[in-house]
């Protein structure tokens, strides 16, 4: 188990490794979201009360759900490089912020378009949405900041701690419209029991996540490889790489 | 685990605790602050500030809808269940402004009691129904009421 894990820490390894699950992903992410674009946006029946415009939830919900799923994966990864020193650890938690950053702005912006026909507003300064910005500005913060240090090890250490303390954000977004009244409504899909949405509105919904997530895995391996590339460019096997041996 | 990983991990673990630590603290010291609307409850209990640019919110009463004939203003009653208050309005409400729905109103709270509102937002719930399984819903309660209203009939 330790061996396979440090293993993996090597970037040569894992570059070769995920070659092999690329082609894989990118079929996933194209089959999961285009079935559940086109069912969602075409099939499935409208709301009763927001008509046609609850269709932006097909990319909303998935968006939000990534860019906070997506933090954790970016401390855990700043833990796991700050604890056992692992420099894999540290690239991972580079290629996800602007993953990150492009999925939080991407759910603030179809919550302001969703939020005009329905609230009446395009913006509104409650728990849920203030949390959701201050949520951005952490990524956009962990972007700056990785690019601050002069010493790799420095940036790695200074943007782990931010990562880090970020963390509390995300139950706060989570659980904001249970705690304190906003105008944004409580979750539909729960961790337990039912979701308060008809089937037919909620299967292309979960395609949709899927492929969110089939789609961020890809693009974090791609992110990732692209950093293992930059920073091992001096290295034999990069050369050999590059030189298409 | 290495004495050194051992350290670094709890490092860690402090981080994440302090940081929890202060901000729920934090947030507990400024959970009024947080909450974008006061609830009926609150402005009758008088814990809303008069005369100074506010937001309220709650379901609006059923029935309570009036609007006038010849301009925008309109008025109505939101209710949280254990108190309701007056609003008017002088503007378009939104498309999902509904009664039995909730909504949101930004105004200030006059010496009477009435609630001025410059900005009317509806809040709407987080449940998805097809029109036809809305319809065949209402369809089965008003059904119900009748087949209740009709048996206390038979008994009286």
């Amino acid at each position: 188990m330790w061996q396979w894990f440090h293993k993996l820490g090597s970037p040569r390894w894992f570059y070769h490794l995920s070659s092999k699950f690329l082609p894989w992903l990118a079929l996933a992410s194209v089959v999961l979201i285009v079935t559940g674009v086109v069912w969602g946006l075409a099939f499935a029946p409208q709301d009763a009360r927001q008509g046609n415009s609850f269709r932006i939830i097909y990319i909303h919900v998935p968006a939000s759900f990534l860019a906070l799923a997506g933090y954790y994966v970016m401390a855990a990864a700043g833990a796991v490089g700050m604890i056992w020193k692992i420099k894999l650890a540290d690239m991972v938690m580079v290629a996800a912020a602007p993953l990150g950053a492009a999925l939080t702005f991407i759910a603030l912006f179809t919550g302001a378009i969703w939020g005009k026909p329905t609230w009446g507003t395009y913006w509104i300064w409650d728990a849920r949405i203030t949390s959701m910005l201050v949520l951005l500005f952490l990524y956009i913060g962990i972007i700056a900041l990785s690019r601050s240090f002069s010493t790799r090890e420095t940036s790695a250490r200074a943007c782990a701690i931010l990562a880090l303390v970020g963390t509390v954000n995300i139950p706060i977004i989570y659980k904001s419209v249970d705690w304190w009244y906003t105008l944004h409504q409580p979750a539909t899909i729960k961790l337990t029991g039912a979701p308060s949405m008809h089937p037919d509105m909620f299967k292309p919904l979960l395609v949709m996540i899927l492929g969110f997530y089939c789609f961020y895995a890809l693009v974090l391996l791609l992110n990732t490889r692209t950093e293992i590339l930059q920073r091992e460019r001096r290295t034999t096997w990069v050369k050999e790489l590059a030189a298409g041996k | 685990m290495k004495p050194a990983r051992k350290q670094r991990l709890l490092v860690v673990v402090f981080i994440v605790v302090i940081a929890s630590l202060v901000v729920g603290l934090l947030s507990y010291a400024l959970r009024e602050n947080i909450n974008l609307f006061y609830t009926p409850s609150q402005v009758a209990a008088g814990q809303a500030p008069g005369n100074t640019q506010i937001r309220v919110g709650g379901m609006v009463v059923v029935d309570s809808l009036e609007r006038a004939s010849d301009s925008l203003d309109s008025s109505f009653l939101v209710s949280d269940g254990a108190a309701t208050l007056r609003i008017h309005y002088s503007g378009i409400l939104p498309d999902l402004f509904a009664e039995d729905e909730a909504a949101v109103a930004t105004g200030t709270l006059g010496d009477d009691g009435v609630f001025v509102a410059q900005q009317v937002l509806a809040k709407h719930d987080e449940e998805y129904t097809p029109p036809e399984v809305a319809d065949a819903m209402q369809q089965a309660i008003d059904n119900k009421a009748k087949a209740s209203t009709a048996a206390k009939g038979a008994y009286e």
